[in-house]
């Protein structure tokens, strides 16, 4: 892996002795590349592309199966005998089959509800808490700030956590989904650092003006930091959307299953799905007793989905979010 | 703390503590800054409740380590027996192989999980097309986003005993292994799911810290004559260093903690004897076998024991003249 290379030749050469493209060195203008940085080896040329692109192969190589898997004909999985890689015979069935009402619809409805009403309840705690302890100098913001720290050195446990949901009554209740997990300190402490970013000259001059702290915070605080709420946001949808545990330990009822504990029964466990008392059955959902790969994979694509679409929204904001809390927190 | 923003706070009518509490930082009394804070407080209140009823009062729960706990007596009706459930725990054989797996497998991961995001960011750091940086980083963000059923889902779908590896290779008159269900390569097994899920992800962070380095530090260097490899070793490494030493730092003090829905998910089909970690030993003797106060005492010997790796990582941090992350500031 040696690159020793002679020193670059920093002497700019006049322009009519420029030598024929194959030879001559490209410019910073071309490349990206700094005058004085070498250029890289053949070797090193070669390598870079063949491993960054083998990383996102590995990465998206899965998805790509099992979208194309989940659009296929049930002639189409069986010639190939399994997972297709090919695209033959594309075809939606296995999603209208799913979204026609049954188990699956059920339980996107669920973790739909869920994740938008748990998003935005933990997002307005969070916001407001996040201001509230951003203020230099405002009564108890300290101890109450070492309230929120102190949740990071020391969890619960599992059973005593499970005790209390069960004294509260929350057991197969959809609440017991949301509140156990509303708080993210991590979140918090990420809105604060960024909160506590914001120039005091605008929340004063604001205050000058008459505001309240609920105004400075909706009118001043709130627009400036469409970064950071975007992000949190996403975080705690993800986080209800993704929550398995809850419903493991919550959630005996398998008609109240959110998306994530159908797809762990069904694909992870390879178990039928639940024939509840509701009046839902796999007989409701159309399918034969042993479905095809075809809406099994459709299951799996369904729960990436709106992982997918909302991602590159959000994502030009990451290094900020992340970066603030990782950095300062 | 008391800075210009929060005395500019004051409300006109009130100038005389205005000017008090300028000259004393702190000096007002609490009755006045209850006046003036209460907005703030009140924000930060659903949190505050929240954290008490779904962490602080669980954490409270955990007597019932030391009772004979039944969920009829509840915790006031139950006996109180000592240390008697953590001496059975001591002399379970079951325990100490949890404990072992989880260990070796924060271990094993150290090794092989630990350097592997380092590595992206410095390959990613190096590509000079903020177009390629750009695509290259959504791709292998992305998978952090999905839950752990989807990425067992997946793993299961390409490497499982019916997965995409398996039937090309019997369709090539290979024999073909369950590489999910092997308790012997289980390991290997939750540590690819791991980097596969997270690398990509944990790349942000040193990307961020690559991204401070002066880059006339390595102009400098390279007028210098220093190569690729001496700029990396001299300037590079060193810069990443303190972001390095952080986050090996939290891992040590998460010791104890490999994650739970992975292991949760896959116990069944690996069995207990490779797959149990201390959470899953938890959750099935205190909540499947019912055994409550004995769950609780394996939960709440972890949580104590990892509080202290915690501690201990850090103030070995701050002895070794890094920041750490519990500053106090």
């Amino acid at each position: 892996m040696t690159t020793q290379q002679a020193p670059v030749r920093r002497k700019p050469q006049p322009p009519t002795a420029v030598p024929p493209r194959a030879t001559r060195r490209r410019t910073e203008e071309e490349t990206g590349r700094p005058v004085w940085e070498e250029e890289p080896s053949f070797f090193g040329r070669l390598s870079k592309p063949v491993v960054l692109g083998l990383v996102v192969l590995i990465v998206a190589f899965p998805l790509y199966v099992v979208v194309v898997t989940s659009l296929s004909s049930t002639e189409a999985v069986t010639r190939a005998g399994g997972l297709v890689i090919v695209p033959r015979e594309l075809t939606v069935a296995a999603y209208v089959q799913l979204l026609s009402g049954g188990v699956v619809t059920r339980a996107l409805m669920i973790s739909t509800l869920i994740t938008v009403i748990g998003t935005f309840l933990s997002l307005a705690i969070t916001v407001l808490a996040a201001y509230g302890l951003s203020r230099p100098g405002s009564l108890f913001h300290r101890p109450l700030l070492f309230v929120v720290l102190l949740t990071f050195l020391f969890g619960p446990g599992i059973i005593p956590s499970y005790l209390v949901v069960n004294a509260l009554g929350l057991i197969d209740s959809y609440s017991s989904l949301i509140l156990p997990t509303a708080v993210s300190a991590f979140n918090l402490i990420v809105m604060r650092s960024f909160f506590m970013g914001i120039p005091g000259e605008l929340i004063d001059s604001a205050r000058i003006d008459g505001a309240g702290e609920f105004a400075v915070l909706t009118r001043i605080v709130m627009p400036l930091s469409r970064a950071v709420v975007a992000v949190v946001g996403l975080f705690y949808a993800v986080g209800y959307w993704n929550a398995f545990f809850n419903a493991l330990l919550y959630i005996n009822d398998n008609n109240k299953w959110p998306l994530q504990m159908v797809l762990r029964t069904y694909i992870v466990q390879a178990s039928p799905l639940p024939t509840g008392a509701g009046g839902i059955s796999s007989v409701g959902l159309g399918l034969d007793p042993a479905p095809t790969l075809a809406i099994k994979m459709a299951i799996v694509v369904i729960a990436i989905v709106p992982v997918l679409v909302i991602y590159p929204f959000i994502q030009k904001h990451f290094t900020k979010g992340v970066i603030i809390g990782a950095v300062k927190g | 703390m008391t800075t210009v923003g929060s005395s500019l706070r004051r409300k006109p009518g009130r100038a005389r503590r205005f000017q008090s509490e300028r000259v004393k930082p702190g000096g007002a009394s609490w009755q006045h800054r209850l006046r003036r804070d209460w907005p703030l407080l009140l924000m930060t209140l659903p949190v505050i409740v929240l954290l008490g009823v779904f962490h602080y009062f669980p954490t409270l729960g955990n007597v019932i380590a030391f009772q004979d706990y039944s969920p009829y007596d509840g915790i006031r009706g139950s006996e109180f027996i000592g240390f008697a459930n953590f001496h059975r725990m001591f002399a379970e054989p079951a325990f100490w192989s949890a404990l072992w797996n989880t260990l070796a497998i924060t271990a094993f991961q150290l090794v092989f999980y630990f350097p592997v995001p380092i590595f992206l960011a410095l390959l990613l750091n190096s590509v000079l097309s903020v177009r390629i940086r750009t695509l290259v980083q959504g791709v292998v963000y992305l998978p952090h986003f999905f839950s752990w059923v989807l990425v067992v889902s997946l793993f299961q779908q390409m490497i499982g005993g019916a997965g995409l590896l398996a039937q090309s290779l019997r369709s090539h008159g290979f024999e073909a292994a369950d590489l999910m269900t092997r308790p012997d390569s289980f390991i290997v097994l939750v540590t690819a799911q791991a980097i596969w899920k997270d690398a990509g992800w944990g790349m942000i962070v040193f990307l961020a810290a690559l991204s401070t380095i002066n880059p006339a530090l390595y102009e400098a260097a390279a007028a210098d004559g220093a190569n690729r490899w001496r700029r990396m070793w001299h300037i590079t490494l060193p810069g990443l260093r303190p972001v390095i030493v952080l986050l090996l730092i939290l891992r040590l003090g998460d010791a104890l903690t490999v994650g739970f829905e992975q292991f949760i998910l896959q116990r069944s089909a690996v069995g207990g004897g490779a797959a149990e970690v201390l959470d899953t030993y938890v959750y099935y003797q205190g909540l499947l076998v019912g055994d409550f106060g004995y769950g609780a005492a394996a939960g709440l010997l972890k949580g104590l024991v990892g509080l202290v790796l915690v501690l201990a990582a850090n103030r070995f941090a701050h002895l070794i003249g890094e920041q750490g992350v519990y500053s106090r500031s």
